[in-house]
Protein backbone atom coordinates (compact mmCIF):
# COMPACT_ATOMS: atom_id res chain seq x y z
CA UNK A 1 0.00 0.00 0.00
CA UNK A 2 1.46 3.32 -1.07
CA UNK A 3 0.83 6.10 1.43
CA UNK A 4 2.27 9.47 0.39
CA UNK A 5 3.84 11.12 3.40
CA UNK A 6 3.21 8.06 5.57
CA UNK A 7 4.66 4.58 5.95
CA UNK A 8 4.24 2.69 2.69
CA UNK A 9 3.87 -1.07 2.92
CA UNK A 10 5.30 -3.37 0.30
CA UNK A 11 3.34 -5.41 -2.18
CA UNK A 12 4.23 -9.00 -1.27
CA UNK A 13 2.15 -10.85 -3.84
CA UNK A 14 4.38 -12.66 -6.29
CA UNK A 15 7.68 -12.04 -4.49
CA UNK A 16 10.10 -14.95 -4.13
CA UNK A 17 9.07 -17.08 -1.15
CA UNK A 18 12.59 -17.54 0.22
CA UNK A 19 13.14 -13.79 0.01
CA UNK A 20 9.97 -13.15 2.03
CA UNK A 21 10.94 -15.81 4.57
CA UNK A 22 14.42 -14.34 5.00
CA UNK A 23 12.96 -10.90 5.68
CA UNK A 24 10.63 -12.31 8.34
CA UNK A 25 13.50 -14.15 9.99
CA UNK A 26 15.57 -10.97 9.86
CA UNK A 27 12.81 -8.98 11.57
CA UNK A 28 12.66 -11.61 14.32
CA UNK A 29 16.43 -11.66 14.75
CA UNK A 30 16.70 -7.88 14.76
CA UNK A 31 18.72 -7.84 11.52
CA UNK A 32 16.03 -5.72 9.92
CA UNK A 33 14.17 -3.10 11.93
CA UNK A 34 10.59 -2.00 11.57
CA UNK A 35 8.38 -1.26 14.55
CA UNK A 36 5.25 -2.47 12.81
CA UNK A 37 6.65 -5.63 11.31
CA UNK A 38 8.68 -6.91 14.24
CA UNK A 39 5.50 -7.40 16.25
CA UNK A 40 3.93 -9.59 13.61
CA UNK A 41 7.11 -11.44 12.71
CA UNK A 42 7.56 -12.38 16.34
CA UNK A 43 4.17 -14.10 16.33
CA UNK A 44 5.31 -16.52 13.60
CA UNK A 45 7.28 -19.72 14.10
CA UNK A 46 9.52 -21.13 11.37
CA UNK A 47 6.76 -23.21 9.81
CA UNK A 48 4.34 -20.30 9.79
CA UNK A 49 6.97 -18.11 8.17
CA UNK A 50 7.48 -20.70 5.46
CA UNK A 51 3.73 -20.97 5.01
CA UNK A 52 2.98 -17.25 4.66
CA UNK A 53 6.00 -16.81 2.40
CA UNK A 54 4.76 -19.59 0.13
CA UNK A 55 1.25 -18.16 0.19
CA UNK A 56 2.22 -14.62 -0.83
CA UNK A 57 4.69 -15.83 -3.43
CA UNK A 58 1.87 -17.62 -5.23
CA UNK A 59 -0.54 -14.70 -5.36
CA UNK A 60 -0.67 -12.82 -8.64
CA UNK A 61 1.20 -9.52 -8.38
CA UNK A 62 -0.88 -6.37 -8.14
CA UNK A 63 0.17 -3.14 -9.89
CA UNK A 64 2.64 -0.81 -8.19
CA UNK A 65 1.30 2.49 -6.91
CA UNK A 66 2.77 5.93 -6.44
CA UNK A 67 4.43 6.47 -9.83
CA UNK A 68 1.51 7.94 -11.73
CA UNK A 69 2.19 11.57 -10.96
CA UNK A 70 5.89 11.49 -11.82
CA UNK A 71 6.84 13.77 -14.69
CA UNK A 72 8.58 12.54 -17.82
CA UNK A 73 12.01 13.78 -16.82
CA UNK A 74 11.89 11.93 -13.50
CA UNK A 75 10.73 8.73 -15.18
CA UNK A 76 13.48 9.06 -17.79
CA UNK A 77 16.09 9.38 -15.05
CA UNK A 78 14.50 6.40 -13.31
CA UNK A 79 14.66 4.31 -16.44
CA UNK A 80 18.29 5.31 -16.98
CA UNK A 81 19.27 4.26 -13.45
CA UNK A 82 17.24 1.07 -13.73
CA UNK A 83 18.66 -0.07 -17.05
CA UNK A 84 22.08 1.58 -17.36
CA UNK A 85 22.95 3.10 -14.00
CA UNK A 86 25.01 6.27 -13.71
CA UNK A 87 28.64 5.26 -13.70
CA UNK A 88 29.88 8.80 -13.29
CA UNK A 89 28.51 8.45 -9.76
CA UNK A 90 29.43 4.73 -9.69
CA UNK A 91 25.76 3.80 -9.45
CA UNK A 92 25.44 0.43 -11.21
CA UNK A 93 22.16 -0.28 -12.96
CA UNK A 94 19.38 -1.77 -10.83
CA UNK A 95 18.89 -4.54 -13.37
CA UNK A 96 22.48 -5.71 -13.09
CA UNK A 97 21.37 -7.47 -9.87
CA UNK A 98 17.56 -7.29 -9.87
CA UNK A 99 17.50 -8.74 -13.36
CA UNK A 100 16.03 -7.67 -16.69
CA UNK A 101 12.98 -5.52 -16.11
CA UNK A 102 13.75 -5.43 -12.37
CA UNK A 103 11.77 -8.65 -12.01
CA UNK A 104 14.07 -10.23 -9.46
CA UNK A 105 16.88 -12.79 -9.55
CA UNK A 106 16.70 -15.95 -7.47
CA UNK A 107 15.93 -15.66 -3.79
CA UNK A 108 18.49 -12.98 -3.04
CA UNK A 109 17.56 -10.12 -5.35
CA UNK A 110 13.84 -9.33 -5.04
CA UNK A 111 11.64 -8.20 -7.87
CA UNK A 112 11.27 -4.41 -7.66
CA UNK A 113 9.18 -3.78 -10.76
CA UNK A 114 5.59 -3.15 -9.77
CA UNK A 115 6.57 -2.35 -6.19
CA UNK A 116 5.02 0.74 -4.58
CA UNK A 117 7.08 3.90 -5.02
CA UNK A 118 6.81 4.93 -1.37
CA UNK A 119 8.15 1.58 -0.21
CA UNK A 120 11.07 1.55 -2.65
CA UNK A 121 12.18 5.03 -1.62
CA UNK A 122 11.76 4.26 2.08
CA UNK A 123 14.02 1.21 1.72
CA UNK A 124 16.67 3.02 -0.35
CA UNK A 125 16.71 5.79 2.22
CA UNK A 126 17.00 3.19 4.99
CA UNK A 127 20.07 1.70 3.30
CA UNK A 128 21.45 5.14 2.70
CA UNK A 129 21.17 6.04 6.38
CA UNK A 130 22.27 2.57 7.58
CA UNK A 131 18.95 1.82 9.24
CA UNK A 132 18.60 -1.17 6.92
CA UNK A 133 21.61 -3.39 6.29
CA UNK A 134 20.37 -6.96 5.91
CA UNK A 135 21.51 -7.24 2.30
CA UNK A 136 24.27 -9.71 1.45
CA UNK A 137 27.72 -8.12 1.42
CA UNK A 138 26.35 -4.58 1.52
CA UNK A 139 25.50 -4.90 -2.17
CA UNK A 140 22.50 -2.56 -1.92
CA UNK A 141 23.87 -0.33 0.83
CA UNK A 142 26.93 0.61 -1.21
CA UNK A 143 24.82 1.78 -4.13
CA UNK A 144 22.07 3.48 -2.10
CA UNK A 145 24.68 5.69 -0.41
CA UNK A 146 25.67 7.09 -3.80
CA UNK A 147 22.11 7.94 -4.81
CA UNK A 148 20.73 11.44 -4.45
CA UNK A 149 17.21 12.06 -3.15
CA UNK A 150 16.15 12.74 -6.74
CA UNK A 151 17.72 9.47 -7.93
CA UNK A 152 15.74 7.61 -5.28
CA UNK A 153 12.49 9.32 -6.27
CA UNK A 154 13.25 8.58 -9.92
CA UNK A 155 13.85 4.82 -9.61
CA UNK A 156 10.94 4.48 -7.20
CA UNK A 157 8.55 6.13 -9.63
CA UNK A 158 9.94 4.19 -12.59
CA UNK A 159 9.63 0.77 -11.03
CA UNK A 160 6.20 1.54 -9.58
CA UNK A 161 5.01 2.01 -13.16
CA UNK A 162 6.61 -1.21 -14.47
CA UNK A 163 4.98 -4.65 -14.64
CA UNK A 164 5.94 -7.08 -11.87
CA UNK A 165 7.12 -10.60 -12.49
CA UNK A 166 4.30 -13.05 -12.78
CA UNK A 167 5.19 -14.89 -9.59
CA UNK A 168 5.88 -18.48 -8.70
CA UNK A 169 2.33 -19.68 -9.30
CA UNK A 170 2.67 -19.29 -13.03
CA UNK A 171 6.19 -20.65 -13.47
CA UNK B 1 32.89 -5.67 5.88
CA UNK B 2 34.12 -3.14 8.41
CA UNK B 3 37.08 -2.33 6.18
CA UNK B 4 34.70 -1.65 3.38
CA UNK B 5 32.67 0.77 5.45
CA UNK B 6 35.77 2.68 6.35
CA UNK B 7 36.75 2.86 2.70
CA UNK B 8 33.46 4.27 1.52
CA UNK B 9 33.32 6.82 4.28
CA UNK B 10 36.75 8.08 3.31
CA UNK B 11 35.82 8.08 -0.36
CA UNK B 12 32.63 9.99 0.22
CA UNK B 13 34.07 12.57 2.54
CA UNK B 14 37.01 13.33 0.28
CA UNK B 15 34.72 13.60 -2.72
CA UNK B 16 32.55 16.04 -0.84
CA UNK B 17 35.69 18.06 -0.12
CA UNK B 18 36.80 18.01 -3.71
CA UNK B 19 33.44 19.19 -4.96
CA UNK B 20 33.28 21.85 -2.29
CA UNK B 21 36.58 23.38 -3.26
CA UNK B 22 36.00 22.99 -7.00
CA UNK B 23 39.38 21.35 -7.52
CA UNK B 24 39.08 20.35 -11.13
CA UNK B 25 36.77 19.16 -13.84
CA UNK B 26 37.47 15.58 -12.85
CA UNK B 27 36.85 16.10 -9.17
CA UNK B 28 33.32 17.21 -9.95
CA UNK B 29 32.52 13.77 -11.28
CA UNK B 30 32.62 10.78 -9.03
CA UNK B 31 33.51 7.50 -10.74
CA UNK B 32 35.01 5.12 -8.26
CA UNK B 33 38.31 6.60 -7.25
CA UNK B 34 37.47 10.23 -7.54
CA UNK B 35 39.65 11.18 -4.61
CA UNK B 36 42.81 10.26 -6.50
CA UNK B 37 41.92 11.85 -9.82
CA UNK B 38 43.05 15.40 -9.14
CA UNK B 39 46.52 14.15 -8.22
CA UNK B 40 46.59 11.76 -11.14
CA UNK B 41 45.88 14.55 -13.59
CA UNK B 42 49.26 16.14 -12.80
CA UNK B 43 51.34 13.47 -14.51
CA UNK B 44 48.87 11.12 -16.18
CA UNK B 45 46.31 11.44 -18.93
CA UNK B 46 42.96 11.65 -17.14
CA UNK B 47 40.16 11.47 -19.68
CA UNK B 48 36.45 11.62 -18.96
CA UNK B 49 34.69 9.87 -21.83
CA UNK B 50 31.37 11.29 -23.01
CA UNK B 51 28.07 9.69 -21.96
CA UNK B 52 25.23 8.59 -24.19
CA UNK B 53 23.41 11.75 -23.10
CA UNK B 54 26.36 13.76 -24.41
CA UNK B 55 26.00 11.93 -27.70
CA UNK B 56 22.39 13.03 -28.08
CA UNK B 57 23.35 16.62 -27.27
CA UNK B 58 26.29 16.68 -29.68
CA UNK B 59 26.46 18.11 -33.20
CA UNK B 60 27.65 14.86 -34.75
CA UNK B 61 25.95 13.78 -37.95
CA UNK B 62 22.68 11.96 -37.22
CA UNK B 63 23.87 8.95 -39.22
CA UNK B 64 27.04 8.77 -37.12
CA UNK B 65 24.98 9.01 -33.94
CA UNK B 66 22.96 6.01 -35.11
CA UNK B 67 26.10 3.99 -35.71
CA UNK B 68 27.61 4.94 -32.34
CA UNK B 69 24.34 4.00 -30.66
CA UNK B 70 24.50 0.64 -32.43
CA UNK B 71 28.08 0.21 -31.25
CA UNK B 72 27.00 0.99 -27.70
CA UNK B 73 24.16 -1.50 -28.02
CA UNK B 74 26.52 -4.23 -29.28
CA UNK B 75 28.97 -3.44 -26.50
CA UNK B 76 26.43 -3.66 -23.69
CA UNK B 77 24.32 -6.44 -25.22
CA UNK B 78 26.82 -8.51 -27.16
CA UNK B 79 24.57 -11.51 -26.62
CA UNK B 80 22.57 -10.31 -29.62
CA UNK B 81 25.44 -11.81 -31.65
CA UNK B 82 25.17 -15.18 -29.88
CA UNK B 83 25.59 -18.10 -32.21
CA UNK B 84 27.05 -15.94 -34.95
CA UNK B 85 30.10 -14.23 -33.45
CA UNK B 86 29.69 -14.94 -29.73
CA UNK B 87 29.59 -18.45 -28.26
CA UNK B 88 29.65 -17.87 -24.51
CA UNK B 89 27.57 -15.93 -22.00
CA UNK B 90 29.58 -12.72 -22.02
CA UNK B 91 28.93 -9.15 -23.11
CA UNK B 92 31.79 -6.71 -23.70
CA UNK B 93 30.46 -4.85 -20.67
CA UNK B 94 30.71 -7.96 -18.47
CA UNK B 95 34.39 -7.12 -17.96
CA UNK B 96 34.57 -3.54 -19.25
CA UNK B 97 32.13 -2.26 -16.65
CA UNK B 98 30.18 0.94 -17.02
CA UNK B 99 29.83 0.80 -20.79
CA UNK B 100 33.61 0.69 -21.26
CA UNK B 101 34.02 4.10 -19.66
CA UNK B 102 35.11 3.35 -16.10
CA UNK B 103 38.72 3.74 -14.93
CA UNK B 104 40.38 0.54 -13.63
CA UNK B 105 37.80 -1.55 -15.45
CA UNK B 106 39.87 -1.65 -18.65
CA UNK B 107 38.14 1.35 -20.22
CA UNK B 108 38.14 0.84 -23.98
CA UNK B 109 38.84 4.36 -25.25
CA UNK B 110 42.62 4.04 -24.69
CA UNK B 111 42.69 1.51 -27.55
CA UNK B 112 41.45 4.24 -29.87
CA UNK B 113 44.31 6.63 -29.05
CA UNK B 114 47.18 4.12 -28.70
CA UNK B 115 46.57 1.90 -31.75
CA UNK B 116 47.93 1.03 -34.26
CA UNK B 117 50.74 -0.35 -32.16
CA UNK B 118 52.82 -3.48 -31.74
CA UNK B 119 51.03 -6.07 -29.63
CA UNK B 120 53.03 -8.63 -27.70
CA UNK B 121 50.24 -11.20 -27.72
CA UNK B 122 50.30 -11.70 -31.49
CA UNK B 123 53.70 -10.16 -32.22
CA UNK B 124 52.68 -7.64 -34.85
CA UNK B 125 51.15 -4.21 -35.24
CA UNK B 126 47.40 -4.21 -34.57
CA UNK B 127 44.82 -1.56 -35.29
CA UNK B 128 41.61 -0.98 -33.37
CA UNK B 129 39.57 -3.45 -35.42
CA UNK B 130 42.13 -6.21 -35.03
CA UNK B 131 42.24 -5.55 -31.28
CA UNK B 132 38.46 -5.87 -31.07
CA UNK B 133 38.65 -9.02 -33.22
CA UNK B 134 40.94 -10.49 -30.57
CA UNK B 135 38.23 -10.01 -27.95
CA UNK B 136 35.79 -11.99 -30.09
CA UNK B 137 38.23 -14.87 -30.59
CA UNK B 138 39.20 -15.20 -26.94
CA UNK B 139 37.00 -13.34 -24.45
CA UNK B 140 33.77 -14.05 -26.32
CA UNK B 141 34.94 -17.54 -27.31
CA UNK B 142 33.72 -16.74 -30.81
CA UNK B 143 34.86 -15.51 -34.16
CA UNK B 144 34.97 -11.83 -35.14
CA UNK B 145 32.71 -9.93 -37.52
CA UNK B 146 34.62 -9.12 -40.72
CA UNK B 147 36.83 -6.06 -40.76
CA UNK B 148 34.77 -3.20 -42.14
CA UNK B 149 31.46 -4.94 -41.40
CA UNK B 150 28.58 -2.97 -39.88
CA UNK B 151 29.21 -4.56 -36.48
CA UNK B 152 32.93 -3.89 -36.55
CA UNK B 153 32.52 -0.33 -37.76
CA UNK B 154 29.89 0.39 -35.10
CA UNK B 155 32.04 -1.01 -32.31
CA UNK B 156 35.07 0.93 -33.55
CA UNK B 157 33.02 4.11 -33.81
CA UNK B 158 31.83 3.67 -30.23
CA UNK B 159 35.42 3.20 -28.99
CA UNK B 160 36.71 6.16 -30.94
CA UNK B 161 33.86 8.44 -29.89
CA UNK B 162 34.55 7.57 -26.22
CA UNK B 163 38.06 8.94 -26.78
CA UNK B 164 36.66 12.30 -27.95
CA UNK B 165 39.12 15.04 -26.98
CA UNK B 166 41.87 12.71 -25.79
CA UNK B 167 45.23 13.14 -27.55
CA UNK B 168 46.38 10.54 -30.10
CA UNK B 169 49.51 8.64 -28.97
CA UNK B 170 49.63 10.37 -25.58
CA UNK B 171 53.02 11.09 -24.04
CA UNK B 172 51.77 10.40 -20.50
CA UNK B 173 50.54 7.15 -18.91
CA UNK B 174 46.78 6.73 -19.04
CA UNK B 175 44.98 6.98 -15.71
CA UNK B 176 42.86 3.92 -14.90
CA UNK B 177 44.00 1.89 -17.92
CA UNK B 178 43.58 -1.88 -17.79
CA UNK B 179 42.98 -3.81 -14.60
CA UNK B 180 45.94 -2.86 -12.40
CA UNK B 181 46.63 -5.71 -9.97
CA UNK B 182 47.06 -4.96 -6.27
CA UNK B 183 50.16 -5.82 -4.27
CA UNK B 184 50.52 -9.52 -3.70
CA UNK B 185 51.58 -10.03 -0.08
CA UNK B 186 51.79 -13.83 -0.26
CA UNK B 187 51.78 -16.49 -2.98
CA UNK B 188 48.13 -17.10 -3.92
CA UNK B 189 46.45 -20.08 -2.29
CA UNK B 190 43.82 -22.29 -3.93
CA UNK B 191 42.20 -23.15 -0.58
CA UNK B 192 42.05 -19.54 0.60
CA UNK B 193 40.79 -18.53 -2.84
CA UNK B 194 38.03 -21.11 -2.78
CA UNK B 195 36.87 -19.97 0.65
CA UNK B 196 36.97 -16.29 -0.33
CA UNK B 197 35.15 -17.02 -3.60
CA UNK B 198 32.37 -18.88 -1.84
CA UNK B 199 32.05 -16.08 0.70
CA UNK B 200 32.24 -13.07 -1.58
CA UNK B 201 31.35 -14.13 -5.13
CA UNK B 202 29.13 -17.20 -5.13
CA UNK B 203 25.94 -15.36 -4.27
CA UNK B 204 25.91 -13.96 -7.82
CA UNK B 205 28.34 -16.13 -9.82
CA UNK B 206 27.22 -19.41 -8.16
CA UNK B 207 29.25 -21.95 -6.26
CA UNK B 208 30.09 -23.79 -9.48
CA UNK B 209 31.04 -20.62 -11.38
CA UNK B 210 28.23 -21.01 -13.89
CA UNK B 211 26.91 -17.48 -13.42
CA UNK B 212 23.19 -16.87 -13.40
CA UNK B 213 20.37 -16.84 -15.90
CA UNK B 214 16.90 -15.76 -14.79
CA UNK B 215 14.00 -16.90 -16.95
CA UNK B 216 16.44 -17.50 -19.79
CA UNK B 217 17.93 -14.02 -19.56
CA UNK B 218 21.54 -13.48 -18.69
CA UNK B 219 22.23 -11.68 -15.40
CA UNK B 220 25.60 -12.63 -13.84
CA UNK B 221 28.52 -13.76 -16.04
CA UNK B 222 30.22 -17.12 -15.61
CA UNK B 223 33.78 -16.78 -14.23
CA UNK B 224 34.72 -20.20 -15.61
CA UNK B 225 33.24 -23.09 -17.57
CA UNK B 226 31.74 -23.19 -21.05
CA UNK B 227 29.84 -19.93 -20.54
CA UNK B 228 33.03 -18.03 -19.80
CA UNK B 229 36.07 -16.72 -21.69
CA UNK B 230 38.38 -19.28 -23.27
CA UNK B 231 41.95 -20.04 -22.18
CA UNK B 232 43.36 -17.41 -24.54
CA UNK B 233 41.44 -14.50 -23.00
CA UNK B 234 43.46 -11.88 -21.18
CA UNK B 235 41.56 -12.46 -17.98
CA UNK B 236 42.72 -16.11 -17.90
CA UNK B 237 46.02 -14.63 -16.67
CA UNK B 238 45.99 -14.59 -12.88
CA UNK B 239 47.33 -11.05 -12.60
CA UNK B 240 44.66 -9.64 -14.90
CA UNK B 241 41.89 -11.48 -13.06
CA UNK B 242 43.28 -10.28 -9.72
CA UNK B 243 43.25 -6.71 -11.00
CA UNK B 244 39.72 -7.01 -12.34
CA UNK B 245 38.47 -8.40 -9.03
CA UNK B 246 40.32 -5.93 -6.82
CA UNK B 247 39.28 -2.89 -8.80
CA UNK B 248 35.70 -3.89 -9.55
CA UNK B 249 34.21 -6.65 -7.40
CA UNK B 250 31.85 -7.21 -5.68
CA UNK B 251 29.85 -5.09 -8.11
CA UNK B 252 29.53 -1.55 -6.81
CA UNK B 253 32.30 -2.01 -4.22
CA UNK B 254 35.65 -1.38 -5.88
CA UNK B 255 38.76 -2.09 -3.79
CA UNK B 256 36.69 -3.52 -0.95
CA UNK B 257 38.54 -6.85 -0.92
CA UNK B 258 42.13 -7.04 0.23
CA UNK B 259 44.85 -7.46 -2.39
CA UNK B 260 45.51 -10.93 -1.03
CA UNK B 261 41.85 -11.91 -1.36
CA UNK B 262 41.80 -10.66 -4.95
CA UNK B 263 44.90 -12.72 -5.85
CA UNK B 264 43.59 -15.81 -4.04
CA UNK B 265 40.19 -15.62 -5.73
CA UNK B 266 41.83 -15.01 -9.11
CA UNK B 267 44.07 -18.03 -8.60
CA UNK B 268 41.08 -20.16 -7.65
CA UNK B 269 38.94 -19.03 -10.60
CA UNK B 270 41.77 -19.44 -13.09
CA UNK B 271 42.48 -22.93 -11.74
CA UNK B 272 39.12 -24.06 -13.16
CA UNK B 273 38.40 -25.21 -16.69
CA UNK B 274 37.25 -23.01 -19.52
CA UNK B 275 36.97 -23.53 -23.29
CA UNK B 276 40.16 -24.43 -25.11
CA UNK B 277 42.50 -21.71 -26.43
CA UNK B 278 41.83 -21.28 -30.18
CA UNK B 279 45.64 -21.40 -30.66
CA UNK B 280 45.61 -25.00 -29.39
CA UNK B 281 47.99 -27.18 -31.40
CA UNK B 282 46.38 -30.43 -30.27
CA UNK B 283 48.76 -30.71 -27.35
CA UNK B 284 48.44 -28.67 -24.20
CA UNK B 285 52.14 -28.78 -23.27
CA UNK B 286 53.17 -27.71 -26.76
CA UNK B 287 50.59 -24.92 -26.82
CA UNK B 288 51.62 -23.72 -23.38
CA UNK B 289 55.25 -23.66 -24.46
CA UNK B 290 54.68 -21.98 -27.83
CA UNK B 291 52.58 -19.20 -26.34
CA UNK B 292 54.31 -19.13 -22.98
CA UNK B 293 56.55 -16.09 -23.45
CA UNK B 294 53.79 -13.98 -25.02
CA UNK B 295 50.90 -15.15 -22.87
CA UNK B 296 50.60 -18.39 -20.95
CA UNK B 297 53.51 -17.77 -18.59
CA UNK B 298 51.00 -15.65 -16.73
CA UNK B 299 48.10 -18.13 -16.87
CA UNK B 300 47.84 -21.56 -15.26
CA UNK B 301 47.25 -23.22 -18.64
CA UNK B 302 49.04 -26.55 -18.92
CA UNK B 303 49.83 -26.67 -15.22
CA UNK B 304 48.85 -29.48 -12.90
CA UNK B 305 46.34 -28.60 -10.22
CA UNK B 306 47.87 -29.60 -6.92
CA UNK B 307 44.85 -30.92 -5.05
CA UNK B 308 43.59 -33.33 -7.73
CA UNK B 309 46.33 -33.68 -10.34
CA UNK B 310 44.15 -32.22 -13.11
CA UNK B 311 46.14 -30.70 -16.00
CA UNK B 312 44.48 -27.38 -16.88
CA UNK B 313 43.54 -27.00 -20.53
CA UNK B 314 44.25 -30.65 -21.38
CA UNK B 315 41.08 -31.18 -23.41
CA UNK B 316 39.56 -30.51 -26.80
CA UNK B 317 36.44 -28.77 -25.51
CA UNK B 318 36.06 -25.53 -27.43
CA UNK B 319 32.70 -24.77 -25.80
CA UNK B 320 29.59 -23.90 -27.72
CA UNK B 321 31.46 -22.85 -30.88
CA UNK B 322 32.55 -26.43 -31.51
CA UNK B 323 34.98 -26.61 -34.43
CA UNK B 324 34.53 -23.03 -35.65
CA UNK B 325 38.02 -21.59 -35.97
CA UNK B 326 38.22 -17.80 -35.46
CA UNK B 327 39.60 -16.51 -38.78
CA UNK B 328 41.80 -13.86 -37.19
CA UNK B 329 43.85 -16.20 -34.97
CA UNK B 330 47.30 -16.78 -36.41
CA UNK B 331 46.60 -14.63 -39.47
CA UNK B 332 50.00 -13.56 -40.83
CA UNK B 333 50.57 -9.81 -41.24
CA UNK B 334 53.16 -7.60 -42.93
CA UNK B 335 55.05 -10.50 -44.45
CA UNK B 336 56.14 -8.28 -47.32
CA UNK B 337 57.98 -5.86 -45.05
CA UNK B 338 61.69 -6.55 -45.16
CA UNK B 339 63.67 -7.43 -42.08
CA UNK B 340 65.59 -4.49 -40.75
Amino acid sequence: MNIPGGESWPRLAGLNSNYIAKQLHDFKAGDRQNATMVTFANMLDDQQIADVAAYYSQLPATPGQGGDNADEALLARGQQLAERGDWNAYIVSCQSCHGPGGQGVGETFPGIAGQHAGYISAQLNAWKSDTRSNDPQNLMGAIAKRMSEEDIQAVSAWYATQPAAEGEATQ
Amino acid sequence: MSNYHRYIVIALSSSALAVGTGLSLYAANAFAQQEERADAALNQLVHEPPTMEDLEDSDLHPELKKVIRYGYDLFTNTQQLRGEYVFNDMNCSSCHLGEGRVPFSAPVWPAAITLPDFRGKNQHVNNLEERIAGCFAYSMNGTPPEYGSDEMLALSAYHQWLATGAPMYPDKPIYGRGFPAPEQPETPSYARGEAAYQENCAICHQEDGSGHYENGEYVFPAPWGDGSNNWGAGIARVETMAGFIYQNMPLGQPRSLTGQQAWDIAYYINSQERPQDPRYTGDVAETAERFGPTFHNRSLYGQTREHDGHVLGDHANFGEKGDIQPWNVGMPRFENLSEE
